[in-house]
C-alpha cells in the first residue's frame, strides 16, 4: 500500500500509542562490564598495596608534620604568586600581540617565544647563577646590592616560574580574545568606549569563558612543577619530604603523603575553577537548560 | 547660518579604497537635521562602508566628512590636518547610535545591564538614573518585560530591539541602521521596523540601509540609490522609489521587486 499525501491510513485497534505503553529498555551491558571490570582491578590494587612493604600508619603520622606543613604552605603561595605574574605578563603579551605599534608587538611575540623556547629548568638555573654574569645589581648607581643577597633560592624559582608561565599564558589569552566575535568590539566602540575600555568590559569577560580551562591546567602544572624549585634548594613540599626520608629510609610512606597533599590541593583548586566558570559562563548557557 | 541649519552629516567628496579597490567614490551625501534618508543598492555597492566611516568604524582616504559641522576624525589648524586621538574619536561617536545586522549585544550581559552599560561606563551616570532611563526605553521597544533576560535567551527581532533601546540610551543625533532586519526571520522583520518608524515618529535623525523597499517609501523622506561605490540617484523616498530618473536605479527596483 502506497501513502500519498492527503490520505489518511484507517485506525485501528491494534494501533500503538507509545505514551500508554509500558517500555522495557535493555540491560546496560556495557555498564556492568565496566562496573565489573573497575571493582576488580580496584580490589587487585588495594590488596597489593595492604599486603605490600608500606606502613600506612607512618603515612598517617606525617601527614601533620610540622616540616611537611611548611613545605606544603611554601607550594601553594609560590604556585598562586608565579601564577599571578605569569597571567599579568601573559595578559599584557597577549594584548600586545594586536597593537599597531611594531614594538610592542615584536617584542611580545620574542618574549614568548625565548621563555617557552628555553627548558624550564635550565631557566631556573641561569636565574640562580646570576650572580656569575653579574655580581653586583644596581638601579643606575642607586641601592648597589650583592646579587647573591637578593637572588635567593625562592626569587630565582619566582623568577623563573613566572616569566615561563607569562609565556604559556600569553598564547592561551590569545586565543581567548580571538574567540570573540569583532562585532563585540565595535559595538563596544559604537557606544563610545575606548579601547582599553572594550577590552576590560566586554572583550576580556567574554574571552574568559574559553581561557579558564586551560588556564586551569597550567595552573595545576604550576603546583607540580614547583617541585623542580627544590633543585635550588627551595623547601617546597617534595622537598621536605625528602628531607625526611633521608633520615628514616621510610620513601614510599612519605612519598604517599606528599601525593595526598598534592591530590588536596588541585581537588580544591578545580573547585574553584569550577565556580569561576559558572560565573563567566552567564548569559551563554541558557538558564533553562542548566 | 543658523545652527537649525546646520546639516547633521555632510559628506563631500568622500573617498576609500582598499587595495587599489575603489569602495567609495566621490561620495556627497548631506543629512538634515530629523531627516530619515534610507540608503539602498546592490551588495558590494559601499553603502555600508559609508555608514561606518560615519561612527568612525572605517576610515576614508580623500574628501570630508562633517558630523554637526565638525570634522570627522581630524582637527584642522594652519591649513594642516592633525588626526584625532583615541579619546577625542571615542567622544565624536558618542554623538551617533549604531544598530548593526548582527545585532552584536553583549552576551554577558542581561537586557538592561546592555542598555545601562554605555550611560554608566562612559557617560558615569550613577546606576539609578541609567536604570530608569533604560527601563524606559526597553518599555518603548515593547521589552519592559525582558530586562533581566540574556540576550541568547531572547529572538532575534527581540535582541535587535534591545540593541536599538542600548543605542539610544546614549541619546545620540543621529541613529545610524546597518541593514537591521537581514537577519531576521521574516516574521520578525515587522516588530523592528514598528520601533524604527516610531523613533523616525519622534522626529530622530536616521541614516538606514536597508533592503527593506517598503520602508524606505513609507518611512524615508530621501533614498539614496549606490552602486559600485557612486552615489547614482538621491531624491525624495516616494517620487524615487516609485519613479526613478537613472536606468540602474530603475532596474534595481523591478529586481528587488520581483521577488
Amino acid at each position: 500500500m502506497s501513502i500519498s499525501s492527503g490520505t489518511q491510513l484507517p485506525r485501528t485497534a491494534a494501533d500503538i500509542d507509545i505514551a500508554r505503553m509500558r517500555l522495557i529498555k535493555p540491560l546496560p551491558y556495557g555498564q556492568i562490564i565496566a562496573v565489573a571490570v573497575i571493582v576488580l582491578i580496584a580490589a587487585f590494587i588495594t590488596k597489593s598495596f595492604a599486603e605490600g612493604q608500606i606502613n600506612w600508619e607512618i603515612t598517617w603520622q606525617y601527614m601533620f608534620w610540622p616540616t611537611i606543613l611548611m613545605g606544603l604552605v611554601n607550594t601553594i603561595w609560590m604556585s598562586i604568586l608565579c601564577m599571578a605574574i605569569g597571567i599579568g605578563i601573559g595578559l599584557l603579551c597577549a594584548v600586545g600581540r594586536d597593537s599597531i605599534n611594531p614594538v610592542i608587538r615584536w617584542a611580545s611575540i620574542f618574549y614568548t617565544w625565548f621563555f617557552r623556547g628555553a627548558p624550564l629548568i635550565l631557566q631556573l638555573l641561569i636565574w640562580f647563577n646570576l650572580a656569575l654574569v653579574f655580581p653586583k645589581l644596581s638601579l643606575f648607581g642607586f641601592f648597589e646590592v650583592r646579587t647573591v643577597d637578593v637572588i635567593t633560592p625562592a626569587v630565582a624559582a619566582i623568577l623563573g616560574f613566572g616569566l615561563n608561565a607569562g609565556a604559556y599564558a600569553s598564547e592561551i589569552i590569545r586565543a581567548g580574545l580571538l574567540g570573540v566575535d569583532r562585532g563585540q568590539f565595535e559595538a563596544a566602540k559604537a557606544i563610545g568606549m575606548t579601547g582599553s575600555m572594550a577590552l576590560r568590559r566586554v572583550v576580556l569577560p567574554q574571552a574568559m569563558r574559553t581561557v579558564l580551562p586551560p588556564l586551569g591546567n597550567e595552573f595545576i602544572s604550576m603546583i607540580k612543577m614547583t617541585s623542580l624549585a627544590s633543585i635550588l634548594g627551595f623547601s617546597d613540599l617534595l622537598r621536605s619530604v625528602q628531607n625526611i626520608y633521608f633520615l628514616n629510609t621510610r620513601v614510599i610512606e612519605l612519598l604517599m603523603v606528599a601525593t595526598v597533599w598534592y591530590l588536596v590541593v588541585v581537588t580544591i583548586l578545580s573547585f574553584f575553577q569550577r565556580m569561576l566558570e559558572r560565573r563567566f559562563g552567564r548569559g551563554f548557557v541558557r538558564r533553562d537548560q542548566k | 547660518m543658523s545652527l537649525a541649519a546646520l546639516p547633521v552629516i555632510e559628506a563631500r567628496a568622500l573617498g576609500k579604497s582598499f587595495n587599489q579597490l575603489l569602495v567609495l567614490k566621490d561620495i556627497d551625501i548631506t543629512v538634515n537635521k530629523g531627516e530619515v534618508v534610507c540608503i539602498i543598492g546592490p551588495s558590494g555597492s559601499g553603502k555600508t562602508t559609508f555608514l561606518r566611516c560615519i561612527n568612525q568604524l572605517e576610515t576614508f582616504d580623500s574628501g570630508s566628512l562633517r558630523l554637526d559641522g565638525e570634522l570627522v576624525g581630524y582637527r584642522e589648524a594652519g591649513g594642516a590636518l592633525y588626526r584625532l586621538s583615541e579619546k577625542d574619536i571615542a567622544r565624536q561617536r558618542r554623538k551617533t547610535g549604531m544598530v548593526f545586522q548582527r545585532f552584536n549585544l553583549f552576551p554577558h550581559m542581561t537586557a538592561l545591564q546592555n542598555v545601562i552599560e554605555g550611560p554608566t561606563r562612559v557617560l558615569r551616570q550613577d546606576v539609578a538614573q541609567a536604570t530608569a532611563t533604560a527601563m524606559q526605553l526597553l518599555e518603548s521597544v515593547g521589552l519592559a518585560n525582558k530586562a533581566d533576560a540574556y540576550p541568547s535567551e531572547l529572538s532575534g527581532g527581540q535582541q535587535q530591539r534591545v540593541a536599538i533601546a542600548r543605542a539610544l540610551a546614549m541619546k545620540p543625533d543621529l541613529m545610524l541602521f546597518d541593514e537591521p532586519t537581514s537577519a531576521l526571520d521574516p516574521e520578525l522583520v515587522g516588530e523592528v521596523l514598528h520601533v524604527m518608524r516610531d523613533l523616525a515618529a519622534q522626529g530622530m535623525t536616521m541614516v538606514v540601509v536597508t533592503h527593506e523597499m517598503g520602508f524606505a517609501r513609507d518611512v524615508g523622506d530621501r533614498v539614496v540609490f549606490m552602486d559600485k561605490g557612486s552615489v547614482i540617484e538621491t531624491g525624495p523616498a516616494k517620487e524615487m522609489m516609485t519613479n526613478p530618473r537613472e536606468e540602474r536605479t530603475r532596474s534595481f527596483l523591478k529586481m528587488v521587486a520581483r521577488d
